[in-house]
């Protein structure tokens, strides 16, 4: 049950992605990585990391992704242009990734940690639920917390300074 | 399912993202594709921590959750403001800076 429900996350999740940069309108691409997200949520669920599995959904499928069909429905879509800077970026790209996949997976699978091979440690409950991991962030984690929490307002700021119109270009 | 399989998963989604950022020139789909990405990190840092036995590795994924949405808000911002002065919305077009 548990490699079935693996397996369809993973191909949701690997097809989300490759939709991602495969569609030509960038709006199918934010829904493609809607799809993608979802899936990645049920494998957390699986990796029993609830509230992880609730936070990508709740505030990136949810927030963030909101955000981006806004500003795709506010800037268009547009198609690109098929001018190349670089000769045969085309058939370099993809040997570039393919060959990045081949060295990570080198990487893990030849680094000998025993507890990969693995379900984990049976784990008991509670793992990873909102309570754990709140009295982490609290006790353990308080000063990345708060840290993260005034790099969230700086960015807040930031997009108001980006995006809002310049009194000089209206006069 | 072994820990294995999710690692391998992740690295896979991670090389997806890069073919993607090398292969658009939209940067709104190279957005995208950073999420990819940092998605495919936070997938290995989940594995790991279950791996470990450890609620550590979740807290640095809500972390990176954090920075990710960070990321978006000023990304969408530069969008919207080369959108504003009418310039091309294409990578390669945006190269004023390059040395």
């Amino acid at each position: 049950m548990e490699a079935v429900v693996f397996f369809v996350a993973a191909i949701g999740a690997l097809g989300g992605a490759i939709g991602v940069i495969a569609m030509r309108n960038p709006f199918y691409s934010v829904l493609a990585l809607i799809i993608h997200l979802f899936s990645l949520a049920a494998l957390f669920l699986l990796l029993t990391s609830a509230f992880v599995a609730a936070a990508q959904v709740v505030v990136y499928a949810g927030a963030v992704m909101v955000l981006y069909v806004f500003v795709v429905a506010y800037v268009g879509g547009g198609g690109e242009s098929a001018w190349e800077p670089i000769p045969g970026q085309r058939f370099l790209a993809p040997l570039l990734a393919v060959a990045l996949f081949v060295e990570l997976s080198i990487a893990v699978l030849g680094s000998a940690l025993k507890a990969l091979e693995t379900h984990g440690p049976d784990t008991p409950t509670g793992f990873g639920d909102p309570a754990a991991i709140g009295r982490l962030l609290l006790e353990k984690f308080l000063l990345p917390f708060e840290a993260s929490s005034i790099l969230l307002l700086l960015a807040a700021v930031g997009a108001i300074v980006l995006a809002a119109r310049r009194r000089e270009a209206n006069a | 399912m072994n820990i294995t399989w999710y690692i391998v998963l992740s690295s896979l989604l991670f090389a997806t993202g890069v073919l993607g950022i090398l292969l658009r020139r939209s940067p709104m789909v190279i957005l995208l594709c950073l999420e990819l990405m940092l998605n495919a990190g936070n997938l290995a840092l989940v594995a790991f921590s279950r791996m470990v036995g450890n609620e550590q590795g979740q807290v640095f994924a809500v972390i990176v959750m954090v920075i990710a949405a960070c990321e978006v808000v000023v990304g969408l911002g530069l969008i919207v403001a080369i959108f504003r002065r009418r310039l091309p919305l294409n990578v390669d077009d945006l190269r004023e800076l390059r040395g």
